[in-house]
């Protein structure tokens, strides 16, 4: 507990650094301002954004890109509100509530909720994460490749299991993306593989940015251009009152309900651990909570600040959940932190337990910038309430092909090579398609940040036990991972089974 | 073209891909070699199966018409919005194949103009400011703050003396 205090104490050290400090500030400024623009949210952000972090150091580049995170997941909120559009998709049960609050002329009620709700589930769950993560990372210090596999098989089986999305589909996304991720050369033979036409260009492998860029850059792009075509380029923005006297008492009404932010808290946490699960499900699970305990839930719908708190408090708990395998297990629990973790793989670390150990100052400046990332955020976000609504009103069309461009050159910045920026449209094009038919994508994105892990893991595996595949049910630690990741594969049977025996 | 159509034609597709990438991992060996494990192939061969047999059930769901998208009769992307999707797409294209002869100095000039001017009909005046600025801007902050050195393709004699002035 003591030693625990002392390490993150070291970790404040790192974040009153005057640069930290400074990434900090500008990374949960731009997170809000991504966050509250329709259609992009925090993984569009960290994607097309992890290229310019090559400048600083590997602690001041994560500490940016949570900060982005961070903040994306404070400024969702604000387009909800005020556009009645979800900022991202983790933003979606915040316009059930939002949108009604807005049009009723209490628009800064809302907001304001919204971001106190934000640092509730922000704080509560940094709070969660600094205490559980150490003793996670130590058990997992004796995981060998069996138990590493059997944790990568489960991360992919919560995604069958627990997605929602057609299974097919989601087996087919997880399965290209680590087909994708074993192009270039076996790395044990040494020898060329998958050279797909030949093209030389392949020798170096398929990027997990390209991928990531293609998907959350071009191909999110393309699909906003196809939603303001659809609308029209019609948007409806909410009128908003701001004084620091209704805010005072926005705030004072606020207390009243803390435990609905709290339940929203915890909820998020522990559902954004989970792999498949992340922000969005937890937020609109704590939704769903908030409804059913609440003393009024007619009011759920019409303008109830629970039903934006809860969301909006489980969002940001969940954003920080999802950092805890991350960091301790080195599987990420969202595609936003899979993408942190293909970041920290360019930086030089090597995810894993060992990074607690070995990275000592990576791991905890991280943690203690969550801390300072929240409470920044939370003070942007209520000062420049106004600001933001401004934002919301420039022109999708000036800020499109800003993106683009920015996509265009993250895609050739970290290999300098233009047969990237070619695979990064042809993915973001496919991408596209595929998503208009219901094809899961970050399946896609995990698999092909996790498949260069998880191929040298599984070969081990099987050298260690002479070719049984039993090994990866016979360790202590491998076995009941392995078996719940089986369960979890095989769920949606299950499911179709018993609604089938339920109808007769 | 319905989304049901396009379903199809997405997973015949995606089947023939994956075919072709267990055709490509056979190059190494898919089976197990004494004393070093799995051949270099088995992973993506096995995983491309896996793909393939991921596409045949999504063809066997389209044949049943199971699922919302197997049974839409929707039209997959409507005439209207076609057009813009495809024009931002070609230009994406376009921009990206200047690159390597007139340079990104000089594709993406182009690029802010048909995007700001023709997609979004701003004034020209705002058209010429972020179209001056935004190139600037990248310059400043790739090639010379990350000594990134973008593509310039016929223009790079154009910069050599700035490199003189910077680097």
């Amino acid at each position: 507990m003591l030693e625990i205090l002392g390490l993150l104490g070291n970790g404040f050290l790192v974040v009153f650094e005057p640069l930290n400090l400074a990434l900090i500030i500008g990374g949960c400024a731009l997170g809000l301002f991504i966050g509250a623009m329709p259609g992009l949210g925090s993984v569009n952000g960290v994607a097309i954004l992890l290229p310019l972090t090559f400048l600083v150091p590997p602690t001041g580049a994560i500490i940016f890109l949570a900060a982005i995170y961070y903040g994306a997941m404070y400024g969702g909120a604000i387009s909800s509100i005020m556009l009645g559009i979800p900022g991202a998709s983790t933003a979606v049960a915040t316009t059930f509530d939002g949108r009604p609050l807005a049009k009723q002329g209490l628009a800064d009620k809302a907001l304001t909720g919204a971001a106190v709700a934000s640092f509730v589930g922000g704080s509560i769950s940094v709070v969660l994460f600094t205490f559980f993560a150490p003793p996670l990372a130590h058990i997992a210090l004796v995981f060998g490749a069996p138990e590493e596999f059997a944790l990568m098989m489960l991360a992919f089986a919560t995604f069958v299991g627990l997605g929602g999305d057609d299974i097919f589909k989601t087996v087919f996304s997880i399965a290209i993306g680590l087909v994708l991720s074993a192009v270039g050369f076996d790395i044990i033979s040494g020898e060329p593989r998958l050279v797909l036409w030949d093209i030389t260009g392949f020798l170096h492998g398929v990027n997990f940015l390209v991928l990531a860029i293609g998907i959350y850059g071009i191909g999110e792009m393309l699909w906003t251009v196809e939603e303001n075509a659809l609308a029209g380029g019609k948007s409806m923005l909410s009128e908003a009152t701001v004084t620091i006297a209704r805010t005072m008492s926005n705030l004072r009404e606020l207390v009243g309900i803390w435990k609905t932010m709290l339940m929203g808290s915890i909820l998020g946490y522990f559902v954004g651990i989970l792999p498949a699960a992340g922000a969005t499900p937890g937020s609109l699970m704590a939704y769903g909570i908030a409804k059913q305990i609440s003393k009024d839930p007619d009011k759920f719908g019409q303008g109830a600040i629970e039903g934006v708190c809860a969301p909006e408090a489980a969002n940001n708990a969940a954003s920080t959940g999802s950092m805890l395998p991350m960091l301790t297990l080195g599987i990420p629990g969202s595609p936003t932190t899979a993408i942190l973790l293909g970041g920290m793989v360019i930086w030089g670390l090597e995810p894993g337990p060992r990074l607690f150990t070995d990275h000592s100052e990576f791991v905890w400046g991280l943690i203690a910038s969550l801390y300072a990332a929240n409470l920044f955020a939370v003070i942007i976000n209520i000062a420049f309430i106004p600001v933001f609504i401004q934002i919301l009103k420039t022109p999708f069309t000036i800020l499109a092909p800003i993106i683009f461009i920015l996509c265009l050159i993250g895609g050739y910045a970290p290999t300098q090579s233009m047969h990237d920026v070619w695979l990064m449209i042809s993915f973001g094009i496919v991408g596209y398609l595929m998503r208009k038919l219901d094809y899961p994508l970050a399946p896609a994105v995990l698999a092909i940040v996790l498949g260069p892990l998880a191929e040298p893991a599984m070969r081990q595996s099987l050298i260690i036990s002479d070719g049984s595949f039993m090994i990866f049910f016979e360790r202590t630690y491998a076995g009941p991972i392995m078996i719940t990741a089986l369960l979890l594969l095989f769920l949606p049977l299950f499911k179709i089974g018993y609604d089938r025996i339920r109808k007769k | 073209m319905t989304v049901r159509t396009a379903e199809l034609l997405m997973a015949l597709m995606m089947g023939v891909f994956s075919i072709y990438l267990m055709v490509k991992s056979n190059e190494l060996p898919i089976g197990w070699i004494e004393d070093e494990g799995p051949g270099g192939g088995a992973w993506p061969f096995w995983l491309s199966t896996v793909m393939l047999i991921s596409c045949v059930g999504i063809l066997f769901n389209w044949a049943r018409k199971h699922g919302p998208i197997a049974s839409s009769t929707r039209i997959y992307i409507q005439s209207h919005v076609l057009g813009d999707v495809a024009a931002v797409a070609a230009a994406l294209i376009v921009t990206v194949g200047l690159f390597s002869i007139v340079g990104i100095y000089g594709s993406l000039p182009l690029f802010l103009i048909f995007y700001l001017r023709f997609m979004g009909k701003h004034s020209w005046r705002l058209t010429a400011t972020l179209t001056i600025l935004i190139p600037v801007v990248i310059f400043y902050f790739f090639e010379i703050t990350l000594k990134i050195i973008l593509p310039k393709g016929l223009t790079e004699p154009l910069f050599i003396p700035l490199y003189k002035i910077f680097f």
